[in-house]
């Protein structure tokens, strides 16, 4: 039993802000005050403990919502990126095991660094079906945090087919099934339709252009998709990445996205690579379209996003979308790595340097920022870097600093490229994140979108995963503050104090759906999967010896 | 003891890197009764897998297995500079116990991959590499190109499966596509294809970047009209052909990557793979010999951020492929006791290296007799695994498969041997 007092707390969800009050802890959960009794008996025990916070902020445990922490793309960049990790070693100290940071971290260090920086749930981003034992495999080994993964579906065969066929109950039996054998949380699509069109030579624009093997626009895929996340009841809403991801003048291919999806939830993510206006008169063609997607954001109830946000320095881009890959390779010369995954999707790796005196980057960093600021209801919008691609999850701190503070903000605009104000208005605007609104878009409200009831809040029942900032003395200080708390519980446990790890690994949970289907399901596909697969149906469902630790997450 | 026999379908047999996972095995009391499904290599390797089995030794005097496990828990904690070696044919569970065990005692990890496909990573760390997993080649690869790879005698189901032979989505059978084979000599796969281009020994390299410079347009001299043995023109029209097909890919083998060049061979013909996609698309993937050569690399990776090469000397990981690789380390006599997990450097690596095993305390954990056990200090048998062991394995395109025991087996399986004798060093 943990007692916290004289904290001070933001816990918005349960409109909390700055609001003294005592937080008690049982096991691995927030509970209300325990009666004298059991806090005698737990005091004769000797398993009470009091913690004296000095009126230092408390939040929830941070959420993640996306970023790419275990499986085959990840550990692809790690093997592709020697030059990355050599600067960066973290010692084994006492019970923990030893690795490499930067970009592309080991496991154990993400999870460290994860936990240093208090965020206690993390959603790996991008799954490839095929490739799940492996992401499993990789959960064992990342301490401390709980994490789930979203499965790969927008570009999957038996999906198009499904859709094709418009048979909606195969579909949904089959995405049931998915996500039960790969031991999802939830569905991933990328760049819907155009992954497929990559393998087979082609590539489409837009939403409504049709002319893979199934003959299917990104159009119907995606509205098959978010209709049959839908009835699924999945704790969490279809995670798009939009189709054109990164390519100028992709605002008009969002918006078409979220009108043709006004009626279902939905989450878009890493939103500001979807939202590039295009100048024909300006010489980089390259324009902010913030304020369009952000006015979308504003009036769509059924609409969460988040960001990712450009960090100016090295990052390792990576993800599903193969054809982006290759275009990003072309653009830069870098060395490229690209998997296609049969049946399934595609993927790619190119690491990448976000400058801050390039004029193209600045506008991307505005972007971000704008969306940030101009989308008015924090529980819609979530900091992410999609980490590794836009940059590294270690710098949400400073990402932090640069919403709270317009200062400082000005300060990094100063040395930037001194043309940048004919593309973004980012220097007008004068918004400043407060605490509580911090507390939203880093916990509460990617708890929130993700479905998990007992996370992104402190209320009773809640699972104990709290942070203890110190005092914020001065908005300069903003960033440091965020990268170090003093004390992160998990699940009810001690895993930072003093600002440091305990010298002792702990594993924290799997989180999965198991959304019920017919299980002639697999009968259905047997065929085609024998015929196509290169391995047989039997050898496919991972197993439960991969879970050690296993959370199910109910659907509605 | 007489029961009834049973059959196990979609057994994954991991005697080589294609893992095939369409076995089938009939047990009866303890012994396998009939195999479906396998290729020749395969057959024999399950017939074997039962002979030759080790015993726990020390010094070639049959212990009980916990004191041989003790023994090179002893000779691994006194060593300053211990090298653990192998790995590639075992499960990721026991390279994953291995990596800590090397964390834990200061040590080198390095997989057999440092011999055979490791010049490919170290090219892939260069250029990057396109690629896809076998699936993908079956069903829509119109052109296959097998460089100094000869799967018809090594990977013997690889072209039923997965290539040549294969019933993909978009290319049904052998009429969908072309094969072409480059090597120094004709072998039984060249047989099997539209054209074979005989390489002069040693000169892949030339001939990669001969290509690379037809496929953008430009002619490469030569005084004879050959590249490495093969008529210009001939290059010329397999780089015309190369830039027409819609999913060209290549399987490489040992004979690019460790011929002379090594990784520059590899990079040569990943950047030629890389510049091809800018036509239609192309892609490429390793040949790997062993099971779990794959898996190595991968598990190493998620843990100490590489695939194999590393030292722990300074209680973090660091890479250096020639210095912290076994050959080199052997070469030099630089560590002063080995721990060799399923493998058998004795027969594979140089002479060397081989020999200075001899003169260090060697262990090595391996259900079968080899050359190596029998220059052993110890030896601690273990359960064959994908018969006698479960376990996660990869596949040499990285897909990751799980192992189901079918029969029972008398010793402990890899994980928990080495875990075992980490937990030894720990208590100490
Ligand atoms: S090709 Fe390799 S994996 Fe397949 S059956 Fe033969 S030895 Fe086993
Ligand atoms: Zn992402």
């Amino acid at each position: 039993m943990i007692r916290l007092k004289n904290g001070i707390i933001y816990d918005p969800k349960n409109n909390k802000s700055a609001v003294k009050e005592d937080i008690w802890i049982k096991n691995e959960k927030i509970v209300s005050k325990p009666s004298a009794e059991e806090i005698e008996s737990a005091k004769n025990q000797g398993s009470y403990q009091e913690i004296d916070l000095k009126e230092k902020i408390v939040m929830p445990g941070g959420v993640d919502i996306h970023a790419h922490i275990a499986g085959p793309k990840i550990n692809t960049g790690r093997v592709l990126r020697p030059e990355d990790h050599r600067h960066d070693n973290v010692p084994k100290k006492g019970g923990l095991r030893s690795g490499v940071g930067s970009t592309v971290p080991t496991s154990y260090v993400t999870g460290y660094r994860y936990s240093l920086m208090g965020y206690t749930t993390v959603m790996e981003a991008a799954g490839p079906p095929m490739k799940a034992r492996h992401i499993h495999e990789e959960f064992g080994g990342l301490p401390f945090i709980d994490k789930g993964f979203l499965v790969l579906s927008g570009n999957n065969y038996f999906v198009l087919k499904f859709i094709k066929e418009k048979n909606k109950k195969a579909l949904k039996d089959y995405l049931a099934w998915l996500i039960n054998v790969t031991g999802a949380f939830g569905l991933k699509v990328v760049n819907p339709g155009g992954v497929e069109a990559w393998k087979e030579g082609k590539r489409l624009r837009g939403i409504e252009e049709k002319g893979t093997h199934f003959n299917l626009s990104p159009r119907e895929i995606l509205l098959a998709l978010a209709e049959a996340n839908d009835e699924l009841g999945l704790p969490h809403p279809v995670h798009i990445h939009t189709n054109d991801l990164g390519s100028p003048g992709n605002y008009k291919t969002t918006i078409s996205t979220l009108d043709l999806l006004k009626d279902y939830r939905k989450h878009i993510t890493h939103i500001q690579f979807s939202s590039y206006g295009l100048n024909e008169e300006s010489k980089i063609k390259f324009v902010s379209a913030a304020d369009q997607i952000a006015e979308k954001v504003n009036n769509d109830d059924k609409l969460t996003v988040d960001i990712g946000q450009i960090v100016f320095g090295e990052v390792t881009t990576m993800t599903a979308d193969g054809i982006l890959e290759y275009n990003l390779h072309k653009l830069t010369g870098s060395k490229w790595v690209n998997t296609d995954v049969e049946m399934e999707t595609g993927s790619g790796i190119v690491p990448m340097n976000y400058k801050k005196k390039n004029l193209i980057n600045g506008i991307q960093w505005a972007i971000g920022l704008e969306l940030f600021l101009k989308i008015d209801d924090p529980w819609k919008v979530f900091l992410t870097t999609d980490h590794p691609n836009a940059g590294p999850f270690t710098a949400y701190p400073w990402i932090i600093k640069l919403l709270m503070s317009r200062d400082y903000r000005l300060k990094m605009i100063s040395e930037m490229h001194n043309k940048l104000g004919n593309y973004t208005d980012i220097a007008e605007l004068e918004r400043e994140y407060s605490l509580d609104e911090i507390a939203v878009i880093t916990r509460s409200g990617p708890a929130r979108a993700l479905g998990l009831a007992n996370k992104g809040h402190i209320g009773v029942g809640a699972d104990a995963d709290i942070t203890v900032y110190s005092r914020l003395e001065s908005k300069d200080k903003i960033a440091e503050v965020f990268a170090h708390p003093e004390i992160v519980i998990k699940s009810g446990k001690i895993i930072v104090e003093d600002g440091k790890l305990v010298e002792k690994l702990r594993e924290g949970k799997t989180l999965v759906a198991r959304p019920d289907y017919d299980k002639n399901i697999s009968e259905i596909i047997g065929e085609d999967f024998k015929n196509y697969y290169s391995i047989s149906i039997e050898n496919y469902p991972v197993s439960d010896s991969y879970f050690n630790n296993l959370e199910v997450i109910p659907c509605s | 003891m007489n029961e009834e026999s049973k059959t196990y379908q979609n057994i994954i047999c991991t005697f080589c890197g294609a893992l095939c996972d369409d076995i089938e095995i009939k047990v009866k009391n303890n012994k396998i009764e009939n195999i479906k499904n396998a290729c020749a290599i395969s057959r024999k390797k399950y017939e074997h897998a039962q002979k030759d089995r080790t015993v726990p030794q020390i010094k070639g005097k049959e212990v009980k297995y916990n004191k041989a496990v003790s023994a090179a828990a002893e000779i691994l904690s006194s060593s300053r500079n211990p090298l653990i070696y192998g790995l590639s044919s075992t499960t990721a569970e026991a390279q994953k116990a291995a990596v800590e065990l090397a964390e834990k005692c200061g040590a080198n990890i390095d997989s057999t991959s440092s011999v055979c496909h490791g010049p490919g990573t170290l090219a892939k760390q260069l250029v990057g590499m396109v690629s896809a997993t076998l699936g993908e080649v079956k069903n829509r690869s119109d052109m296959m190109i097998f460089w100094g790879a000869n799967p018809v005698e090594a990977h013997p189901n690889h072209a039923k499966r997965y290539s040549i032979l294969s019933q993909g989505m978009y290319r049904k059978n052998r009429k969908d596509r072309e094969i072409i084979v480059f090597d120094v000599r004709k072998t039984p796969t060249a047989k099997l294809a539209d054209h074979f281009f005989q390489v002069k020994p040693n000169s892949d390299f030339e001939i990669l970047m001969a290509l690379q410079m037809l496929v953008s347009g430009r002619t490469p001299t030569s005084e004879d009209g050959r590249i490495g043995g093969i008529e210009l023109v001939k290059l010329k029209d397999l780089a015309e052909k190369m830039k027409k097909v819609k999913y060209g890919s290549v399987f490489y083998g040992m004979g690019l990557t460790m011929s002379r060049g090594k990784y520059m061979n590899t990079w040569a013909a990943m950047s030629l793979v890389r510049n091809l996609n800018d036509y239609g698309r192309f892609v490429m993937i390793p040949m790997r010999g062993h099971g779990n050569v794959a898996g190595s690399e991968i598990t190493m990776a998620w843990q100490t951020g590489y695939p194999f090469a590393v030292n722990f000397s300074r209680n973090y990981p660091r890479y250096n492929p020639g210095e912290f690789s076994a050959v080199d380390l052997l070469a030099r006599r630089e560590v002063d006791a080995a721990f060799i997990i399923a493998s058998d450097p004795a027969a594979s690596l140089p002479h060397e290296a081989a020999e200075y095993l001899k003169k260090i305390p060697t262990i090595v954990l391996d259900p079968h007799w080899n050359l190596t056990t029998e220059i052993a200090d110890v030896v601690i048998p273990s359960a064959v695994k994908g018969i006698g062991a479960s376990g996660t394995v990869y596949r040499m395109d990285h897909v990751p498969l799980q192992l189901r025991k079918f029969l029972d087996d008398s010793w402990p399986d890899d994980a928990s041997a080495v875990s075992r004798i980490g937990e030894l060093i720990e208590n100490d």
